[in-house]
């Protein structure tokens, strides 16, 4: 397991720096917003797999994390029509 | 023999107890940190009025380094649950220590940084982005202060000599809530300095 830990970590490390990078690009407004998204739910995903075991869990702890999940998405994604997109 | 303790025994989930209080303690934290972050998204898009602060004035090599020190925190983190697992008691203390240590670095840049952007005129009353930013990184702070009590009281716990290597399981849940924070850290930074 130590070395999938150290993996992730430099997995993590390098997109920490990329993120970085890209916002000096001066990309647009939807491609930066796209690249900083991205790279954080890949980043996220990575901790809460492997950091978390989330990979290695019984269902019932997937369905009570992805109920949560599932909520904020609504908080999120629901409201935004409402304002104009 | 080792006493088990009734918190590990058989459950009907087959999910010992601890755990599964940990994640729906972490799904409940998902959904206030959620709460925050919605309102600042929907807001910062649908205000007429949601100025943002140039770039320069934000310190993003600082927020940079403090994401890298968190990272460092949680694979230092599992590193000690991972020696415990493989009956390293000392490598448990060892990274057990250096991830405190990486918090307490966290909250020093993070109070550096706080003054230094009052000086700029972004404070949380300035105006909505400071409000959002300073109530975020706020809760999130207090969070990491949490996250540091919990893994000194594992560590103490530790040097005590408490854990073995079939009895690990709250070295488990306090890295859980470590990971949290430094997820909650890894969305902030993006939304907050990048964007």
């Amino acid at each position: 397991m130590k070395k999938t830990y150290l993996i992730v970590f430099g997995t993590l490390a390098v997109l920490t720096l990329l993120t970085v990078g890209v916002s000096y690009l001066h990309l647009n407004r939807a491609g930066a917003i796209t690249v900083a998204l991205l790279v954080a739910g890949i980043k996220v995903s990575l901790i809460a797999a492997f950091f978390m075991h989330l990979k290695f869990e019984k269902k019932v702890i997937h369905g009570i994390f992805y109920t949560a999940l599932f909520f904020v998405l609504i908080l999120l994604f629901l409201i935004l029509p409402d304002i104009g997109f | 023999m080792i006493h088990q303790p009734e918190a590990i025994a058989e459950t009907v989930t087959g999910i010992p107890n601890g755990k599964l209080g940990m994640w729906v303690f972490l799904a409940s934290e998902v959904m206030l940190f959620g709460g925050f972050i919605s309102s600042y998204v929907v807001l910062r898009t649908g205000s007429s009025f949601f100025p943002i602060p140039a770039k320069e004035l934000l310190g993003i090599p600082l927020a940079t380094l403090n994401t890298f020190v968190l990272i460092t925190s949680s694979v230092t983190m599992v590193l000690a649950l991972d020696a415990i697992q493989k009956a390293n008691q000392k490598g448990l203390i060892r990274n057990l220590a250096i991830t405190i240590l990486l918090g307490f670095c966290f909250l020093a840049i993070k109070s550096y940084e706080y003054p230094h952007k009052w000086h700029e005129g972004i404070t949380i009353s300035s105006n909505l982005f400071g409000s959002f930013y300073f109530t975020l990184t706020g809760l999130h702070g207090l969070h990491v202060i949490g996250g540091i009590a919990f893994n000194i009281y594992i560590l103490v716990n530790a040097i005590k000599g408490c854990y073995t290597q079939d009895h690990y399981e709250r070295v488990e849940y306090a890295g859980l809530y470590w990971h949290f924070v430094d997820l909650v850290w890894i969305i902030l930074f993006p939304i907050f300095y990048l964007l």
